[in-house]
């Protein structure tokens, strides 16, 4: 059974990180060079992190899958980032972040992560305006601020509708002035398929250079993984299509424990699906929630009607009517869920009757078209681009679609997984969101995780290690390491069966968000559990992989993947019906209150599930982190 | 849903570069692609035939992407002639079938230029953009250096045109657009951007002189002002920008003749 040590330090609430940082050890400056860390991942948290602690001394190597690290999944974030600055002098706190986070994610977070998230907030947003972020201005040449769900004040900092592609452009800057200088070494089209463990601690990874195929083995003191989230279980996702699980899967293969996999985020406002072709849903950025109002037909008669004919007194905004108090910027899953019952009551619009309104006339009533241009203009021209549609003159139509898993490796406070010295960041840890992630906070967090935490964090673990005393990689983990991650490629390679590695995801997404998706049941999760495995026989019998190991083969790439997520989703399931309550984006039909809302259990699954590997075939163990509220009570999530 | 409602059906030939390293002969073959519908993406379309060359034990048809929305720069397809296709202002994934009519031959090549080697059929390496910015596309900012945000106050416009030429999602098009494969837009967003930024001034001089510098030396051709790149820029980058970067670099050049940096000064990493 893994220990499961959350070591949070002891203290006030608010002096926890202070005393911590005092407290932990420190390598000194002349050894941190004698140090080699392996970074995984170049989004957010892995850039700002290999950056970070090459500029402290230590020796890097970063890997990413991408030819460039520019191109990582956290280019494509749209709408802000959090700070607790209180720049709009509207009331804002680091204890007022701090807290609507926590409520937010329905009580299912760790509070001094969380705290410590929304100090170091402010750290953020001047690191990036000195890296030359381009953020939103006032006319005075103040930065300027917009609101998301979740939030009273207006706390979220944006670049225009591109916060994520500036944020990690001044990150990647930051990395690459440190490749410039010779203190990182960058391996492109290099992903990782195997974590190495040399007498029980991360010394090092395997790895396959995807475009000549050589499959190499690099050893460090720490092994750093920032790979981002697993949504693509889904098939269908607003990720990019390269985004997957196989990083932390293989580590938890390896004992790292997978922690609370059933938290998914559903985002309320992406485009609608249109066919089976279909390849990725595009979010509509949550800060159109800021202006838009969000309404279906009163009535089903009226659902296909045009909308525009469809009088004020016959529209159903029903966010605004059953969420008085914060309308249209409640929460993503409450949103979320909310569109999915007036869709289930018949009232969906579209020909599929899977839509909602996302309505501008008003506000293009109230500031002018020019105006909601200049805020929302390159996402209306998305919306243009993808449905031919003019969000100016009609309102959008939108849908629920998979946006964001909160769920990932398990970490203590330092970020470290209960593996010592493999160390997780960003979306691929399940630290600071709980069961549901408001909207501006995952940039905060990659880049709290990279810039701030990760630095001091890790020199209190390598400083245990004695410097030099890294493995050799000729050693026999790396040997059985490198046979295993080459036996699965020639697997794939030999199966020559019928159907393309696409089929399979589709398939496997299909189960996945018809069983395990906005709503799920016991029955449902039950009847997943036997599709899964079956599918999985299947695509181990059947799957094509055409062409060799010793090129770029983007099928090959693919099955890797997609087999990793065949099983992966198994314990996504298997988490969703062990945890028999609702909290956050997991919503069990069983458990709900009369008016829809998530009915939570304190008392049985105030816990932290974190699911332990027992070997191929054998059921994972399900560890437990209780959550400890000393500071805020956990209550009934209100947004009435 | 109406996108539904309006799709049509349609049927083309595509005729592809076919190359399978970057040493073996290339040559276009010719797929038809039937029964598509003017809603898909012209991605989801490569992936519809390369389920076909697949069930048909051939090999699929590589091609880069990833978010297919138009934000990260990995698609990079010449779709008949014009980098990233037929539409102004947006990037090969964002291009859809309803740019097509029933019928139509479709010529598919990877951007093209001495710069970006290529790697496998419609992908080529564009590693040489990273090495421009490894050289100065930077601002020196230690983490935990920083002062406060509102420390120093930017001028809206500023702001505004530094987001302009940081909206550049390192693609590519300009260098496959331009016929000397120059890569003057892609450098003079990223030095115009920090240049515009009070935060960018210590570094200014050195950062146009190396970056220039490098771009010189990986083997992108000049700039001879035909503007195609921004024509085929999915961004919308202004060649303005060029301009802007020409004077930065002749004041550098002037000043680093006249008033030699002390040694060390530059700050960068370079
Ligand atoms: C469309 C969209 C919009 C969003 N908008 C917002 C927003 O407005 N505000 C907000 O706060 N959040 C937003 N998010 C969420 C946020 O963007 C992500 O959670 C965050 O960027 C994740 O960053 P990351 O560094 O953890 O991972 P990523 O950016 O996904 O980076 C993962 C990295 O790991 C590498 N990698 C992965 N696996 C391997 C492997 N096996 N081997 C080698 N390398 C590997 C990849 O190459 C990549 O470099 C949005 C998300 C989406 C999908
Ligand atoms: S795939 Fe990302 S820009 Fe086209």
């Amino acid at each position: 059974m893994a220990q499961l040590d959350s070591k949070v330090p002891s203290g006030p609430l608010a002096d926890k990180w202070r005393k911590h940082k005092t407290e932990i050890k420190l390598v000194n400056p002349a050894n941190k060079r004698k140090y080699e860390v392996i970074v995984v991942g170049a989004g957010l948290a892995g850039s700002s992190a290999a950056a970070t602690l090459a500029e402290l001394g230590y020796k890097v190597k970063n890997f990413v899958f991408h030819d460039s690290p520019r191109r990582a999944h956290s280019i494509a974030a749209q709408g802000g980032i959090n700070a607790a600055k209180n720049y709009q002098n509207d009331g804002d706190s680091v204890y007022r972040l701090f807290y609507d986070t926590i409520k937010g994610g329905d009580y299912r977070s760790r509070e001094a992560n969380v705290h410590r998230l929304a100090e170091v907030s402010v750290n953020i947003i001047d690191q990036c305006v000195a890296q030359g972020v381009p953020f939103a201005r006032e006319y005075g040449g103040l930065l300027a601020n917009r609101s998301f769900g979740g939030a009273q004040v207006s706390r979220t900092f944006y670049a225009r509708g591109q916060t994520g592609q500036q944020l990690l452009l001044g990150a990647y800057s930051a990395l690459s002035r440190m490749i410039g200088a010779g203190a990182i070494e960058l391996h492109t089209h290099s992903e990782m398929l195997d974590l190495v463990i040399v007498d029980g601690q991360a010394k090092g990874i395997i790895v396959r250079d995807l475009i000549t195929g050589e499959i190499s083995r690099h050893a460090a003191d720490a092994v750093v993984l920032a790979t981002g989230g697993y949504g693509n279980v889904f098939n269908l996702s607003t990720y990019a299509r390269g985004s997957n699980v196989t990083a932390i899967w293989r580590a938890y293969k390896r004992g790292a424990c997978m922690a609370n996999p059933c938290y998914t985020q559903i985002h309320p406002t992406c485009i609608p699906v249109t066919g089976d072709y279909q390849s990725k849903l595009t979010l509509m950025s949550e800060s159109l929630r800021n202006d838009g109002r969000i309404w279906v037909p009163k009535r089903k008669e009226d659902r296909l009607k045009p909308p525009a004919s469809i009088p004020e007194a016959d529209r159903d905004y029903y966010l605004e009517r059953i969420y008085p108090s914060f309308g249209n910027l409640c929460p993503r899953d409450v949103a979320s869920r909310a569109a999915k019952r007036v869709c289930d009551e018949g009232r969906g619009v579209g020909e599929t009757g899977l839509g909602v309104y996302l309505d501008f006339a008003e506000a293009i009533g109230r500031l002018g078209e020019a105006a909601v241009r200049e805020r929302y203009g390159n996402l209306f021209d998305i919306y243009h681009e993808i449905t031919a549609e003019s969000a100016y003159q009609q309102p959008m139509r939108i849908y629920p679609a998979v946006h964001y898993t909160m769920g990932g490796l398990w970490v203590d406070y330092n970020l470290m997984s209960n593996v010592p010295g493999l160390f997780v960041l960003g979306e691929a840890n399940f630290s600071d969101h709980g069961a549901n992630r408001l909207g501006a906070s995952a940039l905060m967090q990659g880049l709290a995780d990279g810039y701030f935490v990760i630095p001091y964090t890790i020199g209190d673990y390598l400083a245990g290690q004695k410097p030099g005393s890294r493995p050799s990689a000729d050693g026999p983990e790396f040997k059985a390491a490198e046979e295993n991650v080459r036996s699965a490629t020639s697997r794939l390679l030999g199966i020559k069966g019928k159907e393309p590695v696409s089929h399979f995801h589709k398939r496997l997404g299909k189960i996945m968000w018809e069983h395990c998706g906005m709503a799920r049941t016991r029955a449902g999760l039950e009847e997943a559990l036997k599709m899964i495995p079956a599918l999985r026989e299947e695509f181990w019998a059947n799957v094509n992989v055409p062409g060799s190991a010793a090129t770029l083969n983007q099928a090959l790439e693919q099955a890797g993947r997609v087999g990793d997520f065949l099983e992966f989703g198994e314990l996504l399931c298997l988490d969703a019906l062990k945890r028999e309550e609702s909290c956050g984006g997991h919503f069990r039909e069983e458990y709900q209150y009369p008016d829809g809302e998530c009915k939570r259990d304190d008392t049985n699954f105030g816990h932290v599930a974190a699911w332990e590997y027992q070997g191929p075939g054998r059921a994972p163990l399900r560890n437990i982190e209780p959550l400890n509220y000393e500071f805020v009570k956990m209550s009934v999530r209100n947004y009435k | 849903m109406v996108a539904e409602t309006t799709a049509k059906t349609l049927n083309v030939t595509l005729r592809v570069w076919r190359q399978a390293g970057p040493d073996a002969p290339g040559t276009f073959v010719d797929y038809a692609a039937r029964n598509l519908s003017s809603n898909m993406s012209f991605l989801e379309m490569l992936d519809v035939v390369n389920d076909e060359l697949t069930m048909k034990g051939e090999e699929p048809i590589a091609f880069a992407h990833d978010c297919r929305e138009g934000i990260c720069g990995t698609c990079s397809c010449t779709i008949n002639g014009k980098p990233h296709g037929p539409g102004h202002g947006i990037a090969t994934c964002q291009t859809y079938m309803r740019s097509f009519q029933d019928g139509d031959t479709i010529v598919v090549e990877p951007f093209r230029a001495r710069a970006f080697p290529l790697v496998k059929d419609l992908v080529v390496d564009r590693s040489a953009f990273d090495r421009i910015i490894q050289a100065g596309g930077f601002i020196t900012a230690r983490t935990g250096s920083a002062p406060d945000a509102n420390a120093i106050p930017v001028p809206k416009t500023d702001a505004d045109l530094a987001m302009d030429a940081a909206a550049c999602i390192g693609c590519g098009a300009c260098v496959a657009a331009c016929k000397n494969a120059s890569a003057m837009l892609f450098v003079s967003a990223k030095v115009s951007q920090l240049g515009l930024l009070p935060q960018g001034q210590p570094e200014r001089d050195h950062r146009v002189l190396a970056m220039v510098g490098t771009m010189d030396a990986l083997g992108f051709g000049n700039c001879t002002n035909q503007y195609e790149c921004s024509a085929a820029c999915p961004k919308t980058i202004s060649h303005d920008f060029i301009a802007r970067m020409n004077r930065d670099y002749l004041k550098a050049s002037v000043r680093a003749a006249f008033k030699p940096v002390a040694a060390g000064a530059s700050g960068g990493a370079g």
